[in-house]
């Protein structure tokens, strides 16, 4: 598998990145520079091995569902670039 | 005033006790050489008055008859733990403004036993880097120097802020995190200890992230018993963090004087890599003799896949920080780039401008290894190597109690050396990077001084949970090496 131009750029709009025109080259060698190196993993069988999910073993924490905190509109939109009134703006969505 | 900010943290405390000095005149002394240390860029954000009132404060309750297990105490915190009202940037532009509106609970539980903060210290940006060199607010200087050189040296990283504060002391003692050898790579090439505690031992809450199923915070310090007493409060259990794991923590500090008599260290002999400096093996078969002398028993083990781990954890950690970063979109906080189109435009070009070279990488390998095709020949089979390297792990602890391994492949390297190919770099974390991938503790302990003058450390392992075991190690380990080397003041004249 090689990393092109083309998949460095279909890449970057998933991840919702601007990358330069000038950048997509050098992104692919830097990306196919590390992907050739990742490649050993393929010499391991991995033949009826169980991904890891968490590396510690214990069971996932429940809690009463209840409301614990809250209220604290000032605080959450305080380091807003946009915002008025305890709302984010952003640029007009629906036309 | 030297004299006091050279002492350990474990000094400073008995003589705040002792009432044989203030907190005030020792966060004092501290702030004065933060100040005089600035040509190090140890610090992004420096707090000294606010330091001084916490230590007016700290004063007034040692008076009272405060017993606060850090009362008084200054210490630097990685600029990646969230400070209520005091900036907090993981050294990025898309953080350069954020003023977090609530306090990480490692930090808060800090201030509760007393211990006050000096500022924030430099990273690598979002903890990505192995030499504080991805900053956005400009590389951090290595206190150290080869002999007869004035070359600047990286301080490692990513808490390259952290080691070079502890090493040039400007703090008593510093936290770090430790996403794949971010507190011990820096620590062994300053010539100091940290301490990545077992993955769930402290909480994350309130720590930017970076990978979580790897980050995890711990203390950076001049000795080995500081590290214990830094744990001790560092570590709870948090019903904020579901990973946090509800095991006791023990008094580490009690717990170190045991002895090693009859203790079994691991030698893994997969951890003798090409490409090490040979001082590297050197001083590892010296940390075998001096753990023998103790009564230790040597045993030899294997740790097959270690070869896997860095590349297993160059899928799984990008993985995470893509779906991670995901939150900086230049709406909620942080930075927003000007004159966008259309939300998507905002989005974009806010991240594009807002993000630095590393990171912009791995977002796009983790946004590549998790993508439609690509998800089962990267991501899935890197978590499967993972479980092959934590039994790795599992079946070498049957036969011991710790490991003993090299901390870093060589000393610090000069600034620039190794920007030019990510994989170079990515080499420094080869022998630190398996314990996250397992969620193990580890400790790098400085040992030696190579040729040139520079430091370098050895590194304990443990089992999942067994800090005490380790820190006990690792005493044993720092008081045969009788380190006491401190780098020449340079910076300061």
């Amino acid at each position: 598998m090689s990393v092109d131009k083309d998949t460095v750029r279909r890449i970057a709009k998933l991840a919702r990145l601007a990358v330069p025109e000038s950048r997509l080259e050098p992104m692919a060698g830097e990306l196919n520079g590390l992907f050739q190196w990742v490649e050993m993993l393929g010499e391991v069988n991995v033949e009826g091995v169980v991904p890891m999910t968490s590396v510690v073993a214990q069971k996932l924490k429940w809690r009463e569902d209840r409301v614990t905190d809250g209220g604290q509109a000032d605080a959450v939109t305080a380091n807003a670039p946009g915002g008025e009134d305890h709302f984010f703006v952003v640029p007009k969505v629906v036309e | 005033m030297s004299d006091l900010t050279s002492m350990t943290l474990a000094e400073a405390r008995d003589a705040i006790r002792a009432k044989k000095i203030s907190s005030r005149e020792l966060t004092g002394a501290f702030v004065t050489a933060i100040e005089k240390a600035r040509p190090l860029n140890a610090f992004i954000t420096e707090a000294g008055d606010a330091a001084l009132a916490a230590a007016d404060a700290a004063d007034k309750r040692i008076v009272a008859g405060s017993t606060g297990a850090l009362e008084g105490l200054p210490l630097a915190i990685k600029d990646l733990f969230c400070t209520k009202g005091v900036k907090t940037t993981a050294a990025s532009k898309i953080l350069g403004n954020f003023i977090p509106p609530y306090e990480s609970t490692v930090t808060q539980n800090l201030w509760d036993a007393g211990a006050v903060m000096l500022g924030k210290t430099n990273l690598d940006e979002f903890a990505m880097g192995s030499s504080n060199e991805t900053s956005a607010f400009g590389p951090v200087f290595n206190p150290w120097r080869a002999n007869n050189s004035n070359a600047n040296l990286v301080p490692g990283g990513s808490s390259g802020g952290s080691s070079a504060a502890v090493a040039a002391d400007l703090c008593l003692a510093a936290t770090g995190t430790d996403t794949g050898g971010s507190i011990r790579q820096p620590a062994a090439i300053t010539g100091r200890v940290g301490l990545k505690p077992t993955y769930g031992r402290c909480s994350r809450y309130g720590i930017v992230a970076f990978a979580s199923s790897l980050d995890q915070a711990g203390p950076m310090t001049k000795t080995v018993r500081d590290a214990a007493i830094m744990l001790k409060t560092m570590a709870s259990v948090d019903p904020k963090d579901s990973t946090s794991v509800d095991v006791p923590v023990p008094d580490y500090e009690k717990l170190l004087d045991g002895g090693i008599k009859g203790l079994r260290v691991g030698i893994p002999k997969e951890y003798r890599v090409a490409g090490a400096a040979p001082e590297a093996d050197a001083l590892w078969d010296k940390g075998v003799e001096w753990m023998k002398a103790q009564g230790a028993e040597i045993v030899e083990v294997s740790l097959p896949h270690t070869k896997y781990a860095l590349p297993t954890y160059y899928i799984v950690a990008p993985a995470e920080c893509s779906s991670n970063l995901a939150r900086y979109d230049g709406v909620k906080f942080g930075y927003r780039a000007e004159g966008a189109r259309d939300i998507t435009d905002l989005y974009e070009r806010s991240r594009g401008e807002g993000f630095g070279p590393e990171v912009q990488r791995r977002i796009l390998i983790g946004t590549y290894v998790l993508s439609a095709g690509y998800y089962d020949a990267y991501y899935s089979r890197a978590q499967k190597l993972r479980t092959l390297i934590k039994r790795d792990f599992e079946v070498a602890f049957e036969k011991c109690d710790v490991l003993l391994t090299p901390a870093t492949p060589g000393p610090a390297f000069a600034v620039g050396a190794k920007t030019t190919d990510p994989l170079e770099m990515y080499l420094q974390d080869v022998f630190t990077v398996t314990v996250n991938l397992a969620g193990l503790p580890g400790i790098a302990v400085p040992a030696g001084l190579t040729s040139t003058g520079l430091p370098m450390g050895l590194q304990l392992i443990g089992k999942a949970f067994d800090e005490a075991t380790l820190l006990r190690a690792a005493f044993a380990v720092e008081t045969a090496a009788g380190f006491k080397h401190s780098p020449a003041k340079w910076w300061s004249v």
